[in-house]
């Protein structure tokens, strides 16, 4: 209970970093939840974070499983709420000046300069992850596997997650 | 709710009007339905292919205003769409049925997570889900970054944000703000060009 403050402050302030998809924010995510606040191992981060990707809609909505663990039901609408109404509200708000910033010089490069830099936050968000979850061959495998499957083929990638965890139940014990 | 809807909806004069409650079912199943990331495909396919409620020019419009801001592209499409649809209602009512699925769905996994998570069974199971969700996340960046990658700079920028944070441990607001600034500044509109746009821009707001 007395972690909410805590919760909002944590989740709003991470909301901000998320330019390009919630990958960007992953480092600062968790150094704030397993180092600074320890609410979580890193363990349980990890497992909470992947298991996200296998549910439907915003894949970041695991924030919401995460308050879960840290405070109740409560932690997790807090954390939904902080993640996701700060964000909405700019969002909403630029979306509606955008027809007045249509001519602004600066418009375009903003677009154009926060592409790549978006990629390269994410890649090292993606960096990160993998660098705690693959620690041996059979993960680096199953790493690899999806990642080809999912370049090439049109599986759904819901289901691939789940394949992964099926290797891990036989193989990883 | 009409002169709530009205800013926005001026952009496109010939829409049918669309109901809160028809919003709100639509983002509903979108946020149900929408396995394993990739949810602007739905969006496309809801919004464009199946209700034509807006054009392919509009969708991409607002994906690009999207992509610009801070937050994940499945909210921000759903409040950007939401509002054009049927003004502040449309975009609360776009953002809730689009997280709610996801949000009960994850709670109850927290709960369950909580009960069941010690178990060496379940922690298998989840380091095979980990390393699986690793391979996707990369792929679906692999995706994109062919897609958007040209030329030397991008490459730059990209190599700069990773070995910050991922080498130098750089924090990723303080990365964010330093290599954005300078990324921004390499794409800036050329001197004399600026000059002009900015007036007229200045003068369009009056």
């Amino acid at each position: 209970m007395d972690q909410i403050p805590a919760i909002a402050r944590v989740f709003a302030y991470l909301s901000l970093l998320t330019i390009g998809g919630g990958m960007a924010a992953f480092p600062e995510m968790k150094n704030l939840v397993v180092v600074v606040h320890k609410w979580l191992t890193e363990e349980q981060f990890i497992h909470i974070y992947s298991v996200g990707q296998m549910a439907p809609g915003p894949n970041m909505m695991m924030v919401a499983m995460m308050g879960e663990r840290i405070a109740g039901v409560l932690g997790a609408l807090v954390a939904a709420a902080a993640f996701f109404i700060p964000t909405g509200v700019l969002t909403f708000g630029v979306g509606r000046l955008w027809n007045r910033l249509k001519n602004w010089p600066w418009r375009d490069s903003i677009q154009k300069g926060l592409a790549p830099v978006a990629i390269g936050l994410a890649v090292a968000g993606t960096v990160t992850f993998g660098r705690a979850s693959v620690t041996g061959w059979i993960t680096a495998a199953v790493m690899l596997a999806v990642f080809a499957l999912t370049i090439r083929t049109k599986f759904n990638p819901a289901l691939l997650i789940l394949c992964g965890g099926v290797v891990g139940l036989i193989a990883l014990r | 709710m009409s002169d709530v809807a009205a800013p926005a909806a001026q952009a496109v004069a010939t829409r049918p009007p669309v109901s809160v409650a028809q919003i709100f079912w639509a983002f509903l199943v979108i946020g149900a339905t929408s396995f394993g990331g990739g949810v602007v495909a739905y969006l496309r396919n809801s919004l464009v292919t199946k209700n034509k409620w807006m054009d392919d020019v509009e969708f991409l419009e607002l994906m690009s205003i999207s992509n610009t801001l801070p937050g994940l592209n499945a909210t921000n499409m759903s409040i950007l769409a939401g509002d054009r649809l049927g003004g502040t209602f449309g975009s609360i009512a776009a953002m809730l049925g689009m997280c709610l699925p996801g949000f009960i769905v994850l709670t109850a996994a927290g709960f369950l997570y909580g009960h069941e998570g010690d178990r060496p069974l379940v922690a298998a199971a989840l380091k095979g889900v980990a390393a699986a969700a690793v391979g996707l996340i990369a792929a679906t960046w692999w995706q994109i970054g062919k897609k958007t990658v040209k030329g030397f700079s991008d490459a730059f920028i990209i190599l700069a944000a990773v070995l910050m944070i991922n080498h130098f441990k750089v924090s990723v607001p303080i990365t964010l703000l330093t290599v954005g600034a300078v990324s921004i500044f390499t794409f800036r509109p050329h001197a004399a060009e600026q000059k002009e746009t900015m007036g007229e821009w200045i003068r369009s707001l009056r």
